[in-house]
């Protein structure tokens, strides 16, 4: 399996704090790759410095062989690389539609304005919002504004969607329903890199893991691997050293 | 395209602008010469405001430096009209692209701020430039008027250019609008960053935008300060037009294509009847400073937002 | 079975549009030290915020011995005897030790015996007693917490309600802090305490609450708790 996504040795600190340190992974052409660790482990701030947010101040980024290490998100996303946000940001004056058309005209495949909506309208249908075309963004309940930020990432028709804890704030229903699609896109050959806090969704759908604590990796495997990881149930559980030591 | 009533709509209004002074109405022919005016200004200004959320408090720049250069390259350099409006127009983009380099990179309250700042630089500039006369200006003489047939033929025919300038105005806020590049616009104007992260070019989108937004503008000067035959320097960087043609935008709905030209009808006569009220004559500039407060705070859309909410099947004929 | 201090049934609430809890339900038994432990962002603050109205539940009751208290304001219930001592402490740090525990005692109940609960409160806390004049900004964060709890107590509590204990603490801190509150219950004060060490948690606790994505996973004494794999799944689904 090829590297679609590349990471060297990435770092950044914000203000003396060292957010991430010498980070070094890859996610392989249709592959869905779970990123987990505790709060404040780093996570969005590498998906950050992947599409270009910010700039990292050490390491490199390569995409389908490209070196993208700190170019700008527009050209990163016309490389084909999509990614959705934490807290969503639909285009809330404009509709579900134009929102995705959004997308499609300026991702990948560049598209001219009617082929575009095509592809947006596609992109739509695909998670189920295609009864809602006209409905302004914001009218949107938030599984609704969830499903949109993820059709319009997916109109651009990109090679690596990175979701930002897409399942976030969604009821058991509507959780079943995004693993659903997020299965069939990787079916269509969308390899997906996925930050989550729902460790059952998360360690079911991803074909492997990479743990982050304090910004640093702390392990990388399939998920029964890294589940069983003494150092990562450590991060997650809490030092079990700390009752030993306790003075009676 | 043209199945779409829209564009009609703008046929039909350019058309009513040709026809209705015919018969020699001098006195509607200035008002409504005013009224394109405001109406191109407020146009190409809604191209940065409306769609893309950029405010431009300068904007009265592309037309001061429009009509300084026509009346350049008329009075100094004999040109006809023509070559002189076109190469105005285009040396004004040219420089706005030269002032977007600068500025572009700020946003919201310190991009309004620096527009402002451009403004007033070129106004500093121009003061001092005695090729263009420094303060006092460039006069032009009458002679010129004589190659159009003599002076009152010739104010028809820059009233009937000016028309024209006004209609493209409108179409090219519609082509836009339609196209992919208005688009990205409208996304930077909802969320840059997020626009950004799909991929939306968005240095180069607000400059070509800001570019844009310069030309019809300055062929506007160059035919407005022309028609004067006198140009100084305090007259064409006056920010009083500019922040007027920000009111009727906001007033009439900004990123509307309507809107400006329905904001500029209202904003004439609410004019009009100031300047005739004995209260208000010299308060004009202070109404449309708290006209513009009251329509951020309680009705940003203006009036065709409040009109497509209410009625919603409008926005299917109108844009 | 007599009520218990605390009952909380399937409480609902989140963040502007955001559902964080989805009926969380849980008991506090008096003189005992309740803890609720689970992995980052899964509600365990929310749960006690909502609990002591910083935070509206959506739907779901609060009982406090045995009264309705689910909607009223966190004065209200520190008027009953139900404190919060919040995450990340929240100290009033431009004013003193002794001034931030004369602001926990504002209550009219706390008013009542203030001179003789200030003497307990540094009696359990030397250090505080110490640096009572010093402003609560320049303590070490292990004092810090102390003040935190101090503070709470001064508002003569039935029931304790703490907030992330040994975030950002060193061991032997932590320690410390713990064998104070192993006093304190020893003493009769019900705690519920909200804890990231699972290991710390279960070996303090007379009862612990184990949430998982803003529901309860597993309930029980912490030996019988201890010995489940099913904790690790928990905190990481496997």
């Amino acid at each position: 399996m090829s590297a679609l996504l590349e990471i060297e040795c990435l770092g950044k600190s914000f203000d003396g704090l060292q957010a991430v340190s010498g980070l070094t992974f890859a996610v392989g052409e249709g592959e869905i790759l779970g990123l987990i660790g505790p709060n404040g482990a780093g996570k969005s701030t590498v998906f950050n410095l992947v599409n270009g947010v910010f700039a990292p101040d050490a390491g490199r980024v390569a995409f389908r062989g490209d070196n993208i290490t700190g170019a700008a998100p527009y050209r990163v996303a016309r490389l084909g690389l999509a990614r959705t946000h934490q807290i969503v940001q639909p285009f809330a004056g404009m509709s579900v539609l134009d929102n995705c058309t959004v997308g499609a005209c300026f991702g990948r495949e560049n598209l001219p304005l009617a082929r575009a909506r095509e592809a947006a309208r596609e992109a739509a249908a695909l998670v189920g919002l295609e009864k809602r075309l006209d409905a302004p963004a914001l009218e949107l309940t938030i599984a609704g504004k969830k499903r949109l930020e993820l059709a319009r990432a997916l109109a651009a028709r990109p090679a690596l969607l990175m979701l930002d804890e897409v399942l976030a704030g969604l009821n058991p229903t509507e959780v079943a329903h995004m693993i659903e699609i997020l299965r069939t896109i990787r079916g269509r050959g969308v390899s997906i890199l996925m930050i989550e806090h729902l460790m059952q969704a998360i360690m079911s759908l991803s074909d492997r893991v990479v743990v982050l604590n304090s910004g640093k990796k702390l392990s990388e495997g399939v998920p029964a691997q890294v589940a069983n990881d003494p150092a990562v149930i450590e991060a997650y559980l809490g030092d079990p050293g700390m009752v030993q030591r306790r003075p009676q | 395209m043209l199945g779409r009533p829209f564009f009609w709509i703008i046929a039909v209004t350019i058309a009513v602008f040709a026809a209705a002074p015919l018969g020699g109405n001098v006195e509607l022919r200035e008002s409504l010469l005013l009224a394109a005016v405001y109406i191109t200004l407020a146009s190409n200004l809604n191209l940065m405001l409306g769609y893309a959320g950029y405010v431009n408090f300068g904007s009265i720049v592309f037309f001061g430096l429009g009509g300084y250069f026509c009346v350049y390259f008329m009075g100094s350099l004999g040109w006809g009209l023509a070559p002189a409006l076109a190469v105005s127009g285009v040396a004004v983009s040219l420089a706005a692209l030269v002032f977007g380099l600068g500025i572009l990179r700020l946003r919201g309250v310190h991009f309004a701020l620096a527009t402002i700042g451009v403004n007033e630089a070129v106004q500093a500039f121009v003061t001092n430039f005695e090729p263009w006369g420094g303060s006092t200006g460039i006069y032009l003489s009458p002679e010129l008027f004589q190659p159009l047939g003599g002076p009152a033929q010739a104010l028809w025919i820059i009233y009937y250019l000016l028309v024209a300038i006004m209609g493209a105005s409108l179409y090219l806020s519609y082509f836009v609008k339609r196209s992919k590049f208005g688009l990205g616009l409208l996304s930077i104007g909802q969320n840059e960053d997020a626009a950004a992260v799909l991929g939306v070019p968005t240095p180069r989108y607000k400059a070509l935008a800001y570019s844009a937004s310069a030309f019809l503008p300055a062929i506007a000067g160059g035919l407005y300060f022309f028609k004067g035959a006198f140009v100084q320097p305090a007259d064409a960087f006056d920010l009083t037009l500019s922040t007027e043609a920000i009111v009727i935008t906001m007033l009439g709905g900004q990123g509307t294509i309507v809107g400006p030209a329905l904001g500029a009808y209202l904003y004439e006569e609410l004019r009009g009847w100031l300047l005739t009220s004995e209260t208000f004559a010299n308060f004009q500039l202070v109404v449309a400073g708290v006209l513009l407060l009251l329509i951020v705070q309680f009705a940003p859309d203006g009036l065709m937002g409040f009109f497509y909410r209410r009625w919603p099947r409008l926005r299917r004929i109108f844009e | 079975m007599t009520e218990p201090l605390l009952r909380v049934e399937a409480l609902e609430a989140g963040y502007g549009e955001v559902q964080v809890l989805w009926g969380i339900s849980l008991a506090a038994s008096r003189g005992q030290l309740t803890t609720i432990v689970g992995a980052n962002g899964v509600g365990k603050t929310t749960t006690l915020r909502a609990i002591a109205g910083s935070l509206r539940p959506w739907s779901g009751r609060v009982h406090f011995k045995g009264e309705d208290v689910t909607r009223l304001a966190p004065h209200d219930k520190a008027a009953r005897g139900l404190v919060l001592v919040p995450e990340g402490r929240q100290l009033f740090n431009t004013m003193t030790v002794e001034e931030n525990l004369q602001m926990g005692a504002y209550t009219r109940r706390a008013a009542r015996g203030y001179s003789a609960r200030l003497e307990h409160v540094y009696s359990l806390f030397h250090r505080l007693k110490e640096r009572r004049f010093q402003r609560a900004g320049t303590l070490s964060g292990g004092e810090q917490q102390m003040l935190a709890i101090a503070r709470g107590l001064m508002a003569d509590p039935e029931l304790v309600i703490i907030d992330e204990l040994s975030l950002g603490l060193a061991p032997i801190v932590v320690h410390e802090l713990f064998a104070k509150l192993e006093s304190l219950s020893r003493e009769g004060l019900t705690i519920l305490l909200v804890e990231q060490n699972v290991h710390l948690a279960f070996s303090l606790s007379d009862y612990a609450y184990v949430i998982a994505e803003g529901r309860l996973f597993t309930e029980g004494r912490p030996a019988a708790l201890e010995s489940q794999p099913e904790i690790r799944r928990a905190y990481l689904g496997l």
